[in-house]
């Protein structure tokens, strides 16, 4: 079944996927961060930046794409899908279009964009999409996450999945819950459970075929606000949280990075691997601030640094791949930024 | 002194649910924290609860789901408070006409609903273990091969069953001592992602043909032993997937125990 294929393969030990899905707005934001217009041209610069660095994707296997970005190609007339195809990598694209208030809520949201939906992953699947990947949000609060707020974002993401599922994309499920907020570990991984929990079911309910799909959750860590703890006590919870809901069938778990530096999200990772437990999915990175940070930096917009800004993704793709092996070391070269927080309150993509 | 956990049965028995066909719900919530104080007192280290289920036109009901599942659920978390290891048993029926891909959906659906009330009820997982009926084709149907009702009813399982479970104690659900044998031995030889281990919670698989050996008789009673004994060796050869289907098979061994809508 080509869905269980792709989904094994995103799985792959040793890879991981390269979230490059930002918004035009998005990506707006990190361009101005360096300094760089958000024109067409731009973000194409940056996006083939990325896809043709020498020796990257040997670790990376699949891209999310932005629409925008799906029909984008390098300065010498190749698709990026076709570049990515060469090096055995396979392209997704971002299929929410956004989030809008629940209504009655303090700010709790839904995701939209199941309107068409089916047509467009056609399109996609045409264009050489093999996955896809919707964002649903969820925070912490002294209510919240409410029970409407699961419900809601755990259906959407379910009826998105089985539409996926039947144009040939493989669905990512993105439930992310958003670090924001002074409440310890202990509150995440609880709220983590029970919204996995929630979406399990759904997926279940609406007859989503588990071995076709992806998992991109959160890992389960202290709020913004409160003390760090060590790799070890993340690794500890999140898989503890993931053996207590995510099935068996599910090949693979790829994470965000939601706010966490480079370095961090991969040791993290890291932690996570080198734990002796039951880990029937792999454990695998879903990044994209965490990729590109210091890879941003080093590029600055400018042309003359292309080659730098490339090795500079090309340490952070390898770190990564080894994170999902165990055996990262934290010696990667660090660029700079790389040990910088990406955390940004109430992020909006 | 055996090393064996003693266990307790804690339901009380199962009731019509009003305005179906003849599904039922599982009662012994009322005392029930009280009850396993008690048993808990007397040695006991983890309950059992049944809940039962059946497969037909319109069955199983979504409202026949949520009741036993809810049911298991409160049960198992009254459990947990007072010591005791819930063993979660939401049986699906082998009577019917179906094939096993319908008795595969159900039990899916099943399972899916059962640890989302776990869940809900902040159950621990860790200390639960799950007896679930094998997914087969209906009494009424075909038989198939013990690699064929292996795939199915461990893919089931991957697809519903969190890793944090322990254990899957199976029901042998009125197949015969050896079919139950064999086809655990078949799961425990299939080479795929089982984070939990498989094994054996048998009734009648277990007893049939030592209760026909000793009919009673004083004199009997070594005769019945042995029988018991190759049973309870098979199946344990059958949890390491090394059964190799050569166990004395006594009289009565290869007969099966089905009887239509099963009550115990």
């Amino acid at each position: 079944d080509e869905l269980a294929k792709n989904a094994a393969y995103i799985g792959t030990p040793g890879k991981g996927i390269l979230a490059a899905d930002e918004s035009t707005g998005t990506i707006g934001k990190r361009l101005a961060s360096i300094n760089v217009e958000n024109v067409e041209e731009n973000r194409r610069a940056l996006r083939e930046l990325l896809f043709t660095a020498p020796g990257a994707l040997q670790f990376i296997s699949g891209v999310i794409f932005f629409e925008e970005t799906l029909y984008q190609k390098t300065a010498s007339g190749k698709l990026f899908v076709d570049v990515l195809k060469e090096s055995g990598v396979l392209p997704g694209i971002k299929v929410d279009t956004g989030t809008v208030v629940l209504n009655g809520t303090n700010d709790e949201t839904f995701t939209q964009g199941l309107d068409g939906l089916a047509q467009r992953c056609q399109k996609y699947y045409e264009a050489g999409a093999r996955f896809a990947k919707w964002r649903a949000v969820l925070k912490i609060g002294t209510i919240e996450p409410t029970e409407l707020a699961i419900q809601e974002n755990a259906n959407g993401l379910a009826m998105y999945s089985a539409i996926c599922q039947q144009c040939g994309l493989v669905p990512i499920v993105e439930p992310e819950i958003l670090v924001d907020g002074p409440h310890d570990i202990n509150k995440c991984a609880a709220v983590t459970e029970r919204v996995l929990a929630a979406c399990y079911k759904a997926l279940n309910d609406h007859h989503v075929m588990l071995e076709g799909t992806l998992l991109k959750p959160n890992m389960v860590t202290p709020g913004s606000d409160s003390p760090k703890v060590a790799p070890e006590v993340i690794a500890e919870h999140t898989v503890r949280a993931l053996q207590r809901t995510v099935p068996p069938a599910v090949p693979a778990v790829v994470f965000l990075s939601g706010g966490q530096s480079e370095e961090e999200a991969t040791i993290n990772l890291n932690a996570m691997n080198k734990l002796k437990t039951k880990k029937p999915w792999s454990l695998s990175f879903s990044f994209g601030r965490a990729l590109q940070q210091s890879t941003l930096k080093a590029w600055g917009g400018k042309a003359e640094n292309v080659a730098k800004a490339q090795e500079a993704f090309l340490v952070r793709c390898k770190a990564n791949s080894e994170a999902t092996l165990g055996t990262y070391k934290g010696d990667a070269k660090l660029g700079e930024g790389a040990a910088e927080s990406l955390h940004v309150k109430d992020y909006k993509y | 002194e055996g090393g064996v956990l003693p266990g307790i049965k804690v339901d009380k028995g199962t009731v019509e649910l009003n305005g179906t066909n003849g599904e039922t719900f599982t009662q012994g919530l009322d005392g029930l924290a009280q009850r396993c104080q008690k048993y808990y007192e007397a040695g006991a280290r983890f309950a059992k609860w049944r809940a039962v289920l059946k497969i037909s036109a319109n069955e199983p009901t979504e409202l026949a789901i949520q009741e036993n599942a809810n049911g298991l659920a409160m049960y198992a978390a009254i459990c947990q408070q007072c010591g005791l290891v819930p063993i979660v048993e939401p049986e699906i029926l082998v009577d019917g006409s179906h094939d096993i891909q319908k008795c595969a959906a159900v039990t899916e659906r099943v399972l899916a609903a059962c640890y989302k009330a776990l869940n809900d009820h902040h159950v621990m997982l860790e200390g639960t273990l799950l007896k679930p009926n094998m997914v087969t084709p209906g009494s009424d149907s075909p038989k198939v091969a013990p690699e064929v009702i292996a795939e199915y009813t461990v893919r089931a399982l991957q697809r519903t069953v969190p890793a944090a479970v322990p254990a899957i104690v199976f029901l042998s659900g009125g197949q015969s001592e050896e079919e139950a044998t064999l086809n655990l031995n078949a799961m425990n030889k299939l080479q795929t992602k089982k984070p939990w281990s498989l094994s054996f919670s048998f009734g009648r698989a277990l007893q049939q043909s030592t209760l026909k050996t000793w009919a009673g008789k004083e004199e009997n009673v070594k005769k019945a032993q042995d029988a018991l004994l190759v049973r309870c060796k098979a199946n344990s050869e059958a949890t390491l997937g090394t059964y190799k289907g050569d166990a004395e098979l006594c009289e009565g061994a290869a007969e099966s125990l089905h009887v239509k809508d099963y009550k115990y």
